[in-house]
């Protein structure tokens, strides 16, 4: 018998959402344990790929080795160049400035991912299959919101969003909707 | 015979994330050639529009291969390992290769940009406690991590991506001046891992770039 996964995570992190959306896409059951601190940037792009060479389901990485490329490309852009750089442990050693810093890097990182997605995208982050790239872009995104950046200054990373924004995997694992979620940030 | 363009690396000698690129095609056996971006010269060769359209994140490495262009050097080493023969940089085990992602994230993600060039010019005047508090931070988190996946190497007793990753991040951790000794077996892994062929080519003291001053 096989033992449920269990998530450490915190409802708006967005290294948890990434990998609460992986699981959604999998179909995959998993029980959650909230931890009131963020988990800095990247692991979980471990955890995704630990997930989708083990699980059936849609593939999370495509077979070919030049896109899967690209999309390890774009999601080591997010998690190791933006993220990291807007995270809450950075933000607080930064002190007063905090939001002219997180908006500097995440407009420099989007303004690096917008020309690389027009390349790549089809339908989704890269030709017309979901993939991890797609896992580390809406997070991010949503982190733009909360720090005022203007996505509409991106048209593909805007349009990709939408796209995303409306499918069942992404909508369950939205921070709004977590077992942790307080009551004034619910859907 | 089709014959084979040989990759094409654009890097600086003592970036941290080319030299993991250098470190994986030294130990795959791959040729290539190198062009060299120099961070500062200039206000910085990676800042001309020119090198934007290699790679619009305006950082070293980009890498062309095959016919496409790639940045992000951790996405560049898996390309490398799953289209070349030779020794794998990436365990067959899923479980292993989670562990060797961790640890190779764990860096690329939560320590090296937060203390690369273009932080710290926009920290300004405590680039040296900035840097080493996030180094140590990171090392204290992945010494414990090594203890328990290290055998000979980093994920038991195969060269993988995440000793591609640490030797780097060693060399800037001393050029920060933290202590290493404070990590008994990232210093045991480090120096195990310095006196391989694939890591000594590579290594910042013998690039076609390097400084006449800073060569081995």
């Amino acid at each position: 018998m096989q033992v449920s996964p269990v998530l450490h995570g915190y409802f708006r992190s967005s290294c948890s959402w990434r990998v609460r959306i992986a699981f959604a896409l999998k179909g995959i059951e998993y029980d959650q344990v909230a931890v009131n601190l963020i988990k800095d940037g990247g692991q979980q792009l471990a955890v995704i790929q630990y997930i989708d060479e083990t699980r059936p389901g849609p593939r999370l990485l495509p077979a070919d080795p030049k896109a899967r490329a690209q999309v390890r490309m774009i999601s080591d852009l997010i998690a190791s160049g933006i993220q990291p750089l807007q995270n809450l442990s950075v933000l607080q050693k930064i002190g007063a400035e905090k939001l002219p810093w997180a908006q500097h890097f995440i407009s420099r990182g989007f303004q690096a991912l917008e020309p690389i997605l027009k390349q790549t995208a089809g339908k989704y982050c890269v030709g017309d299959e979901i993939s991890m790239a797609d896992i580390c872009l809406v997070p991010q995104v949503y982190n733009a919101e909360r720090f005022k950046v203007d996505v509409g200054q991106y048209p593909t990373i805007k349009r990709l969003n939408e796209t995303l924004a409306e499918i069942e995997a992404f909508k369950l694992s939205h921070p709004s909707r977590q077992p942790d979620t307080p009551a004034d940030l619910q859907a």
